[in-house]
């Protein structure tokens, strides 16, 4: 049962989903791979800043804050 | 006794690991701190402690990274070292890998790169107790058997295990050998296997035999691995590399994730055998803090009341020590001037040596209080807070978050601000920062300001209770900012084009800072600016005041010895005491002086440039003598003031309440040849336009020189900012006149 993949950004504050695909340019792509989300990978979105940008994610035990324009395309499943 | 050349050993891991910390505790506080060759990546190597006396050991921090496919130049440095690729550092005998086991995993992704580089390689598995407060317990022997190599648990702010560790690297060293066989934690898929091996028999002269495969997996899966190695590879190699990824795209390989999706897998594999769950509450302490610290109200709250405390600290802590260097120079000044006899080489010391010694330690304090604050905040992890609050802001023109803090040290002093722009990674925006920097109205401005606000603006009210002074002065500091974030953008589009900064960046969990961390950080950062910007800024000094104290006329000196000597002789009938008398000739002869040093700073080469430069400051409304107020102030603002009291013959200027205003005083009565009063409200705020933007600060340029490693970016600055302020101050002039305000 996939269910659509959908932007990081849609996830509210505390909500966790599976990585899935980043579609970023390689530099940044590879860099957030790097740093551990590759697919399949579960992430939470821990919170927005002021104006919604950046986001801070927690993925694999750490915290790391990104654009909201890299947040948006990184693209999440829901785990159902 | 130490025999021949010290083994070196190398400390490399992620950054946020406690790096720095491991390090300082393998070398105690005896470390040097430079510059690896052409770059400004800073490069810290001391020798080990408790090393046995045959087996000296040099150790080399090497700066924090997340891989080995460089996106930064600290992290290319990192690279390069453990490539043998800088010429400057000796190829590591062993490596020291700080992993936090704290955040195992990513940690890991790092250290299994480095360990199939095939070094003989230690693991310093840190962090154990925070890793045990958040309820995890890792097996270090069987992480050390997953990975093929030692894995020693410390607590490098404790002190630890840090024994161990160390007997752990003379063993090694003494060993010589390494691991017996490396692993290896990538397997990609088969046919990406396939493409690395042929890449790797192409490799000439890999670091160690086994290398091969991880520089060849590096050369196809990381796009500008070739491109950063300068000209390491033979144009071969790239047409290998580019053919082997056009059959991988063929078959359908995502060559630049196959090996990080491989590689993460062991990595997860491994993390899983080795770490035994407690169970504990979900929120760490860390967490808890960052609702609060990083919430959209409370956090931006709590932001400026810890930038209102720093800046006010800097601003009032660091004024005693200021005062206090200050009259200890002109102490040592007196002193050695009563022993040297009056002349030249009698100023050359004085005027020049000790004057320009004093121009660079007075900003020590500030600089020693900045790096406190900005240790302790970089130290406890709240440093990436305040980048995240500020991001968005400073992203509207091009900036990262991280620029902030050195933007508004500035305020305080460009040096310090310029200094602190090494926490931002991304060269380009690392430049523009610096470039804009002294652009914010430093704490040097503030005695002109204050001088030509006194000489010029009336003290009138504007809306019936605000004063027009205090407008006034808000107007240039706001004009700073405003034009400073103009520039940025400018940059951005221009000179420093670039992609918009990356903006991924860890939020490492809150640490309790440590005093010896923050401390030699402090030392490190005054020690860098006394000897490296110190000399050039004493170079700068000196030829200032031979500008300004020559060529002697003899002439002049003449017709001052003899009034001298009329004073001498002279009779006052009025006075009968002789003590009275005395004091009177005193008095005669000190104002003497007085007009003598202004005579001699007219007739002076700074005198002459400034009768040279008045075609151009002419359309500005200065004249010469302002010229000369212009240029002796090229070493620092402040000097503005002490040389206009020359010029004007006031007398030993002092930075006092009467002195500033004994100075305005005599200038406001200063007229032009056709009678008009030469210091208007628009003069006034002409100049003092011309002050917020031109780069009179002999300080900066070294310190830009000292931070871009090269005269072309202190060049462009100087040259941009005098543009600015002659084109600010044109405007300002006749915009001013042809609303009838001159
Ligand atoms: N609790 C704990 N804190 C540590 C340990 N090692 C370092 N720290 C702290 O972690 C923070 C970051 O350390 P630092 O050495 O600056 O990390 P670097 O960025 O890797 O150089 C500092 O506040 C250190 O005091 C440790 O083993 N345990």
């Amino acid at each position: 049962m996939t269910a659509a993949l959908q932007p990081l950004t849609s996830l509210q504050a505390g909500q966790k989903a599976t990585v899935s695909e980043i579609k970023l340019p390689p530099p940044e792509r590879s860099r957030l791979q790097e740093l551990g989300l590759v697919s399949g990978t579960p992430v939470e979105l821990v919170r927005f800043a002021l104006l919604g940008d950046p986001v801070e994610l927690r993925v694999r035990g750490y915290n790391l804050s990104v654009s909201r324009h890299e947040a948006e395309q990184i693209l999440v499943q829901f785990a159902a | 006794m130490a025999t021949g050349a010290p083994f070196y050993v190398v400390v490399t891991g992620n950054p946020n690991c406690g790096k720095t910390t491991v390090f300082n505790a393998l070398t105690g506080l005896r470390a040097k701190v430079g510059n690896y060759p052409g770059v400004t990546v800073e490069r810290k190597e001391g020798r080990m402690l408790g090393a046995p006396a045959d087996l000296p050991v040099m150790v080399l921090d090497l700066p924090g990274t997340y891989s080995l496919s460089p996106q930064s130049l600290d992290e290319q440095i990192v690279r390069d070292v453990l490539y043998h690729r800088v010429p400057a550092v000796p190829p590591p005998q062993a490596v020291v890998l700080v992993v936090d086991a704290s955040n195992l995993q990513r940690n890991l992704y790092f250290a299994t790169q480095v360990i199939e580089l095939g070094y003989p390689t230690i693991v310093a598995l840190n962090m154990i107790d925070v890793a045990h407060k958040n309820g995890h317990e890792i097996d270090a022997a069987k992480l050390g058997e997953a990975l093929g190599v030692p894995v020693m648990p410390v607590v490098a702010s404790s002190g630890q295990g840090m024994s161990a560790l160390r007997e752990k690297i003379v063993a090694a060293l003494r060993d010589g050998r390494g691991a017996v066989s490396v692993k290896s934690f990538c397997k990609p898929p088969s046919e990406l296997a396939r493409e690395v091996s042929a890449v790797a028999k192409q490799i000439a002269a890999p670091v160690t035999p086994r290398h091969s495969f991880a520089e060849a997996l590096l050369l196809l899966s990381d796009d500008k691995f070739i491109d950063s190695s300068g000209g390491h590879y033979p144009p071969a190699t790239r047409q290998t590399v580019e053919a082997a990824r056009r059959r991988l795209e063929e078959e359908g390989v995502d060559w630049r994730s196959a090996a990080i999706e491989s590689r993460y897998s062991r990595i997860s594999a491994i993390q899983q055998a080795v770490t035994t769950d407690r169970l504990v509450a979900a929120e760490t302490f860390s967490d808890r803090l960052d609702r609060v610290l990083t919430h959209k109200v409370w956090g931006l709250l709590v932001f400026v009341v810890v930038l209102t405390v720093i800046f006010q600290s800097i601003f009032t802590f660091a004024k005693l020590p200021m005062k206090g260097l200050e009259q200890g120079v002109d102490f040592v000044g007196q002193h050695v001037g009563a022993l040297l006899p009056p002349g030249a080489l009698n100023s050359l010391v004085i005027d020049g040596i000790i004057a320009g010694v004093g121009a660079v330690v007075v900003f020590l304090p500030q600089i020693c209080l900045l790096f406190l604050f900005l240790g302790l905040l970089e130290d406890t992890g709240y440093m990436a807070r305040a980048a995240f609050l500020m991001d968005r802001v400073m992203s509207k023109v091009g900036l990262h978050g991280k620029s902030f803090i050195p933007m508004l040290s500035s305020f305080a002093c460009a040096i310090p601000g310029i200094m602190a722009t090494r926490t931002i990674e991304n060269p380009r925006d690392r430049l523009v920062t610096v470039m804009i920097s002294p652009l914010m109205s430093c704490s040097a401005r503030l005695p002109v300001y204050t001088v030509l606000i006194a000489a010029c603006i009336p003290e009138t009210k504007v809306l019936g209770f605000v004063r027009l002074p205090g407008v006034v002065l808000f107007t240039m500091y706001a004009l700073g900012i405003l034009v400073a974030l103009v520039m940025a953008w400018l940059f951005k589009k221009t000179l420093l084009r670039g992609p918009a900064p990356m903006l991924i960046m860890e939020l490492p969990p809150y640490k309790r800072p440590l005093a010896r961390t923050v401390l030699r950080h402090v030392w490190d950062r005054a020690q860098l600016f006394l000897t490296q910007a110190g000399t050039i800024i004493l170079a700068i000094n000196i030829v200032l005041w031979f500008l300004v104290s020559y060529p002697k006329n003899s002439e002049v000196k003449r017709e001052f010895d003899l009034q001298r000597a009329a004073v001498e002789t002279k009779t006052f009938p009025g006075l009968t005491d002789p003590k009275a008398v005395a004091a009177a000739k005193a008095d005669a002869l000190a104002h003497i002086d007085i007009e003598e040093k202004g005579a001699t700073l007219r007739g002076s080469f700074a005198g002459h440039m400034g009768r040279a430069l008045e075609p151009i400051l002419r359309p500005l409304g200065f004249d010469w003598k302002i010229g000369i107020g212009i240029i002796s102030s090229f070493a620092a603002r402040e000097v503005f003031v002490s040389t206009m009291s020359q010029v004007y013959n006031v007398g030993g200027y002092d930075d006092t309440e009467e002195g500033t205003q004994s100075l305005a005083a005599i200038m406001r009565e200063q007229k032009r040849p056709d009678g008009s009063v030469i210091y208007t409200p628009l003069l006034g705020l002409t100049l003092m336009v011309f002050y917020v933007f031109a780069l009179q600060c002999a300080s900066t340029v070294a310190v830009v020189r000292r931070e871009t490693n090269s005269w072309k970016w202190p060049a462009i600055q100087w040259l941009y900012m005098g543009v600015l302020a002659w084109t600010l101050a044109f405007l300002t002039w006749h915009g001013g006149k042809l609303l009838g305000w001159g």
